[in-house]
């Protein structure tokens, strides 16, 4: 190949002179940058692999000359982050609840370190925004309603020891009769209870039910729900006078309800989670907006 | 004689396989033991009605019949697998569509690796074999190896994709990513494996053409690549003859590196050095213009298959894997960059002296496309590969987006590309029914892959920085929930994009159909069916 020659149009180059099924094959040479950007990434490899750990030897591989090993590089991150801390952490764990909110560093430390928690540990129950899963049982921690209590000293023992679990004899524990299914209750006395607590919850009645009800009522379900409906916090039991559901309102589901009984359960998470985790999380949850 | 010994094997395996689901432990097992049963009955009738034909294998006449069937299972599989893509990407967008009626069949879970599976396998395969088949008889001057080999390449491959769908649906899985297929299944993959073995390199040995041609040096690199990465990656101890459950021979990081070195080949070999192949075959055939460089086609083809084997690591970056494996994982992908690059430019400077054909001719223009994705997604595939990118591009969409535009771009394009330039000369048909619905599949396609992967970078990116934000003290600042909500409207153009690619393969479909069907038959003389005289 001539290399003065000026133009050269690709049908001049010649072919290897093979051909199969008409198919030839010009013998162009390689593009010269192709080769050059080949070479270049074997030599950016070769120093690559001086520079980091690479070579696989008897018993141990190199470990390049920059030293560089991304399980240290982990730890020195996490370590960085725990003395970084360390103190403030400290100062969580020895202080009394109550005065968490009014310390303005250690709030803001134990509110962003609670929504990580929360981000992790709690939101698969009770949703990333903590608004809980409306009608399945899974409580809104962002309004100002609590089955077990909304001030922190609640919150944090909810969440250290959890509700009806197996594990921690210290979990709050309370259950609800299955009053059909057990037969306790007729189902026209259910019938009558539910008009009651539709009447007490200001929803549409039928009086002359309701007002049976209201007997059932006092012998069966105010001994934890208390008179009027006003629910007992000390034995987890809801509210049944105002608008917030945890199951749902509506007729059928509260005789589901008062039928076959419900309750949900969280687990212990002392253990799991450190001492000023769960403060962080109790501050959290508290600061969302129902706290008392 | 050899017919009655056929009808025995059928009658014998069909028996076997009934008492085999009989007896069977799982639900999936015996699905499959009856799937078994019916083709080794449908098999021995057929055979029955067949006995005593004397063999018809005329070796101056090419095995064509092998390779129509071909088209149409890889069309059929092409539409399958692709449908099966847009109800999950729809199912990731609205979770509602995990039917409680058919949860644990149809759900998401069982969907995946059916999808996976259907493209890679069911439409790719089909296409690699038929395309195989094709390409090797051409260049070599030599009709397929073995009688009747071919079709028993064909149909052990149909099998082994129905045995593999119906499994998956009902759990059986060795979970694995894309060699989900149980001990079995993988066993029967290693019988018709070696079967198409051997009638490709049986065709190459009896080649009436001097040399090998470039197309046939990367089927083989893929075939004897794909047997010996299948065989170790599937090392497995089955529980049970009588079930679907196995345990792997390896443990831990070992089995997940032998894994992801599977997987990258799959990747590799599969869906690279096969569909080079077929690229180095169709394209200089459909432009007419010698390919652009014998040397660089060497280079590249060594230097790829040499380096693509190491490179699987890079799927392991930041785990229980150490980090030398790692490193090395890394740079083998990147020096990978090039050599992949070569196939691009002797694909693309092929066509140099012919780019006119790109305004008349919408096929040549489908097989530039799947060259510049092949181009793409080959650049895209080192870059993640480097440590820094990785740690923020692994586990999320960017990955998904990255393995679409080469499966959809450039697996899927130069196979639409290969069965438009094949149906019309294996059913010796006046050129195809329609040019303008290969503009139309070509367009949706197009636009249907660019949806796809820039809504996949989209989220790749965000939900990686997503996951990483931390805040002043070290706590994540996103929850796991607050990523998969933000994709959501990503989700659903990702799924409108797949709603196009698939409105183009039906139309394809309709077009290849009535292009058998409709378009009058080209005059008798044609070179295509003979083999030349030398």
């Amino acid at each position: 190949m001539c290399a003065k020659q000026v133009k050269k149009a690709p049908h001049e180059v010649p072919t290897t002179g093979h051909e199969w099924d008409g198919i030839r094959e010009y013998d162009n040479p390689m593009p010269r940058w192709w080769v050059w950007v080949f070479y270049a990434t074997i030599v950016f490899s070769i120093w690559y692999t001086a520079a980091y750990p690479a070579w696989p030897l008897i018993d141990r591989a190199t470990r390049g000359y920059l030293g560089q090993n991304t399980r240290a590089d982990v730890d020195a991150e996490i370590k960085r982050f725990d003395d970084a801390n360390a103190e403030i952490k400290a100062k969580l764990v020895a202080a009394d609840l109550g005065a968490i909110a009014k310390d303005d560093a250690l709030n803001q430390y134990a509110t962003a370190a609670g929504a990580a928690v929360f981000k992790t540990w709690c939101a698969q129950c009770h949703g990333s925004g903590a608004a809980g899963v409306q009608g399945k049982g899974y409580p809104n921690l962002l309004d100002n309603d609590w089955l077990w209590g909304g001030a922190i000293e609640d919150i944090h023992t909810t969440i250290s020891h959890g509700i009806r679990n197996t594990t921690d004899p210290d979990a709050r524990y309370s259950e609800m009769p299955k009053f059909g299914v057990d037969g306790l209750l007729e189902p026209a006395q259910i019938g009558e209870v539910v008009e009651y607590v539709l009447q007490i919850s200001k929803q549409d009645h039928d009086a002359t039910k309701a007002a049976a009800g209201a007997t059932v009522f006092a012998d069966n379900c105010a001994a934890c729900h208390m008179e009027n409906g006003a629910g007992d916090r000390a034995q987890g039991a809801p509210a049944l006078n105002d608008a917030i559901w945890l199951y749902g309102g509506d007729r059928d589901t509260l005789t589901q309800t008062v039928t076959g009984a419900r309750f949900g359960v969280m687990p212990s998470w002392t253990g799991r989670l450190s001492e000023d985790e769960i403060r962080a999380v109790a501050t959290y949850v508290h600061s969302l907006g129902g706290g008392e | 004689m050899w017919d009655y010994i056929k009808l025995i094997v059928f009658g014998v395996v069909a028996v076997l396989a009934a008492i085999a689901a009989n007896y069977a432990h799982d639900l999936p097992y015996m699905v499959n033991a009856l799937v078994v049963m019916l083709a080794a009955a449908i098999a021995f009738v057929w055979q029955l009605r067949h006995v005593g034909e004397p063999a018809h294998h005329p070796q101056t006449e090419y095995l064509d019949g092998v390779v129509r069937a071909g088209v149409i299972a890889t069309t059929f599989w092409g539409v399958v697998g692709f449908l099966v893509g847009v109800v999950i990407a729809f199912q990731l967008a609205f979770p509602w569509l995990n039917i409680p009626g058919v949860e644990g069949i149809l759900n998401f879970g069982r969907l995946r690796p059916l999808h996976t599976s259907a493209v890679i396998f069911a439409f790719g395969g089909n296409a690699l074999i038929m395309s195989a088949f094709y390409v090797v008889q051409r260049t070599t001057a030599a009709r397929l190896f073995g009688g009747n080999l071919g079709w028993f390449v064909f149909w052990g491959w149909q099998l082994m994709i129905v045995l593999a769908a119906t499994s998956y649906v009902l759990g059986g899985t060795q979970s694995k990513e894309y060699a989900e297929t149980v001990w079995y299944i993988d066993w029967w993959i290693v019988v018709v494996w070696v079967a198409f073995l051997l009638a490709f390199l049986g065709t190459l040995w009896k080649r009436k053409e001097p040399h090998i041609y470039v197309a046939n040096w990367f089927y083989l690199s893929f075939i004897v690549t794909i047997a010996m990465l299948h065989i170790v990656n599937n090392l497995a101890i089955p529980v049970s003859f009588l079930g679907s459950q196995s345990v792997q021979v390896t443990a831990g990081v070992q089995d997940a590196m032998i894994q992801w070195w599977y997987g990258h080949n799959a990747v590799g070999f599969f869906l690279t050095a096969g569909f080079l192949g077929m690229m180095y075959y169709f394209v200089p055939k459909q432009a007419e213009r010698p390919v652009f460089s014998y040397k660089l086609s060497i280079i590249h083809f060594w230097a790829l298959i040499f380096l693509y084997i190491w490179a699987g690591p890079h799927h392991l970056h930041y785990t229980a894997l150490p980090d030398w494996a790692s490193t090395l994982g890394m740079v083998f992908s990147i020096m990978l960059w090039m050599p992949s690059w070569g196939g691009m430019i002797n694909g693309l400077m092929t066509l140099s002296g012919a780019w006119d054909k790109l305004r008349t001719d919408p096929i040549i223009r489908m097989m530039v496309v799947s060259i510049g994705f092949y181009g793409m997604s080959t650049f895209e595939g080192p870059m993640m590969s480097i440590k820094a990118v990785n740690s923020l591009s692994h586990y999320t969409d960017w990955t998904i987006g990255h393995v679409h535009s080469g499966a959809l771009g450039w697996n899927g394009m130069i196979t639409f590309g290969a069965l438009y330039f094949l149906t019309p000369r294996l059913w010796n048909r006046e050129g195809l029914y329609s040019l303008r619905l290969v503009s139309w599949h070509f367009w949706l396609a197009t636009i249907g892959i660019v949806l796809y992967a820039s809504s996949m970078w989209v989220t790749g990116i965000m939900e990686g920085l997503m996951w990483r934000e931390v805040d002043a003290n070290g706590f994540l600042v996103n929850a796991f929930a607050d990523t998969v909500s933000a994709k959501f409207p990503m989700y659903v153009v990702r799924g409108l994009g797949g709603v196009m690619f698939l409105s183009g393969a039906i139309i394809m479909a309709y077009n290849l159909y009535m292009t058998v069907r409709a378009q009058p038959a080209k005059a008798p003389v044609n070179a295509n069916n003979f083999v030349p005289a030398e």
